[in-house]
């Protein structure tokens, strides 16, 4: 299976489930790269640019909501999540209306465009919204069945898509629930809890970890909220230590979701991967590897954690 | 307009801003300056120029209202309970624990409110979007928006002012509550939005300046919003902030201040008399 960039898995699950004349779509003049203009192609109709003004989008986006339409609002991540955050909080989440905001271009893997497009902040912007359901797929079946799980929602939902290619890390025949993780390895030393394109390293992480004689477990966290204790709750009392990785700050991200469920069910050591600083310009993975979002790390933290049992 | 019907409409006007001190004392806080201002507005649009009713608030087919400058939502609320869309008595409740008349207008709590606003230079966009959704389903509800003339400091009125007349939505029409006064003063004083005719119009909106007071001017406004085509429409209303309340007419100081007893008793009296005054002339 070739990679694919989940942004380009938005841009076709809107054409693939756009015949549902409810749906319309709105760019800030980015739809060539949020991929939105695949919509645009097949249904011009229902497509409509706001230009560089991502506050008015949204709102427009709410009103068209509060007329009876699923309205999908499409930008950077920066500038959807960053710019617009008070018309999301109030126009969208404070009435929740039925408004889907397309968020491309999200964490560090944006690569050269460097530290002032490299949206590290937007799942705690998201996740301090009441009534905000936050989906950070992890390939392109995921990403493509999260746009058909936000239709079917009612309700304000975040999608959090990327500029980089990734590879699968689901089978053709996954299911997708809002709200439901997923475990994709078994273990029982360790719990490596991924989302986003980190699903990708964790799994490579678990693989090297197995080769040390260390038996760790790998969940995939595709909705950051409301997410799934369950799943959490089980992992920190079968494995007893977590590692948690994601491509953005540790401040307000899953690896604080994570330790905000088990502080209060199933307490056990938690490492945190994530940024701590802005970023900056380079390649995708050069990046990865400055701020540490590599199997490599990962392994690192598992076994720091696994110590503190 | 005939004058008997002009001169009702004047009445009830008056009862919606006796509505509106009733709430903002009883809660001892809220706007009643921009209330006040766009009092004959509302009870012109609820009661001739929109097609909504109390019987079926959320008919799709409806003309929608967004208060942009919803901290004006005591005056909404008052023509809404007395268009039966909620006790009047409730408006006692205004701002208070468990009410569900919020300070600012929430369109889950309150049966007629069309959008949640509070946060200025929002509502025009969220009406703009309403307006393109009933340009897409081909439908010929008419939306309507108030905005305040200090709201269009923020930015992201004239992101809308874009939009609206790039998507044609001569569907959509904007009032302008042009009483000059903002919470710290004059506003050509704190930042100059003048002149805000000329700006709409080269925005490629159908501009109309008119005095908000007169229910002859408002409805020769809005006859010729609706009967423009392939523009919106932004209506300047030259108004009185605090119009109706002798002490409150043109005092910032009373934009977001709540009367006492003394001086909420004087408002009521000075209103009755204005009411007794238009029923004589019935």
């Amino acid at each position: 299976m070739a990679k694919k960039a989940t942004r380009e898995s938005y841009g076709a699950a809107l054409v693939e489930y756009g015949a549902d004349e409810r749906i319309v779509v709105l760019d800030a003049d980015l739809s060539k790269s949020t991929k939105t203009e695949m919509f645009k192609k097949a249904y011009p109709e229902r497509f409509f640019n706001a230009g560089i003004a991502e506050g008015n989008m949204m709102c427009v986006a709410a009103g068209l909501a509060a007329a009876g339409k699923i309205a999908f609002a499409s930008s950077f991540a920066m500038f959807a999540a960053g710019r617009a955050f008070e018309q999301i909080r109030n126009s969208i989440a404070y009435p929740k209306l039925n408004v889907k905001i397309g968020a491309t271009h999200a964490g560090i893997s944006v690569g050269e465009d460097g530290g002032s497009h490299q949206c590290l902040e937007d799942i705690a912007l998201m996740r301090s919204l009441p009534n905000m359901v936050i989906i950070n797929p992890a390939d392109d079946i995921e990403a493509r069945l999260a746009v058909k799980a936000a239709i079917d929602h009612d309700g304000p939902v975040y999608m959090r898509f990327g500029r980089l290619a990734v590879e699968d890390v689901n089978g053709e025949d996954y299911k997708f629930e809002i709200g439901k993780g997923v475990q994709l390895k078994d273990g029982t030393d360790v719990t490596i809890v991924a989302t986003g394109l980190m699903v990708e390293y964790a799994l490579k992480a678990s693989e090297m970890l197995k080769e040390e004689g260390i038996s760790a477990r790998v969940i995939n966290i595709h909705t950051i909220k409301p997410i799934d204790e369950e799943i959490l709750i089980k992992a920190s009392k079968e494995t007893g230590a977590i590692v948690t990785c994601e491509e953005h700050s540790i401040y307000g991200g899953l690896g604080s979701a994570v330790c905000e469920v088990l502080s209060a069910n199933a307490p056990c050591p938690v490492k945190i991967i994530g940024t701590d600083s802005f970023g900056r310009s380079g390649k995708p993975a050069q990046l990865f590897e400055a701020y540490g979002l590599t199997a490599e790390n990962i392994c690192e933290k598992a076994k720091e954690a696994i110590k503190l049992k | 307009m005939e004058k008997k019907r002009a001169t009702q409409l004047a009445i009830l006007a008056n009862e919606v801003r006796k509505n509106a001190l009733t709430g903002i004392y009883n809660a001892a806080a809220g706007h009643p300056g921009g209330s006040l201002s766009i009092a004959d507005l509302v009870t012109y649009l609820y009661c001739e120029g929109m097609n909504v009713s109390a019987d079926d608030p959320k008919n799709p087919d409806r003309d929608r209202l967004v208060l942009s400058k919803g901290h004006a939502c005591p005056a909404l609320y008052g023509i809404l309970a007395e268009k039966g869309f909620f006790p009047k008595e409730d408006i006692a409740t205004f701002r208070k624990i468990d009410s569900y008349l919020q300070g600012h207008p929430d369109m889950k709590k309150v049966p007629g409110v069309d959008m949640s606003t509070g946060s200025l230079g929002q509502g025009i966009s969220a009406a703009g979007g309403m307006a393109l959704a009933g340009k897409i389903d081909n439908k010929d509800y008419r939306v309507y928006a108030i905005l305040g003339d200090g709201e269009l400091e923020e930015g992201q009125v004239w992101e809308q002012a874009m939009f609206a007349p790039h998507y044609k939505l001569d569907n959509l029409t904007i009032f302008v509550d042009n009483n000059n006064l903002q919470i710290d003063g004059d506003i050509a004083e704190v930042m100059n939005p003048h002149p805000i005719d000329k700006k709409f119009e080269s925005f490629g909106w159908n501009v109309i300046v008119t005095d908000a007071h007169d229910f002859d001017a408002l409805e020769d406004a809005v006859t010729k919003a609706k009967a423009t085509k392939g523009k919106p429409t932004a209506i300047i209303l030259k108004s009185v902030k605090g119009k109706g309340v002798s002490y409150m007419e043109n005092n910032a100081g009373w934009h977001g201040n709540a009367p006492n007893e003394e001086q909420y008793n004087q408002a009521i009296k000075e209103l009755d008399a204005k009411i007794a005054e238009l029923e004589a002339s019935l």
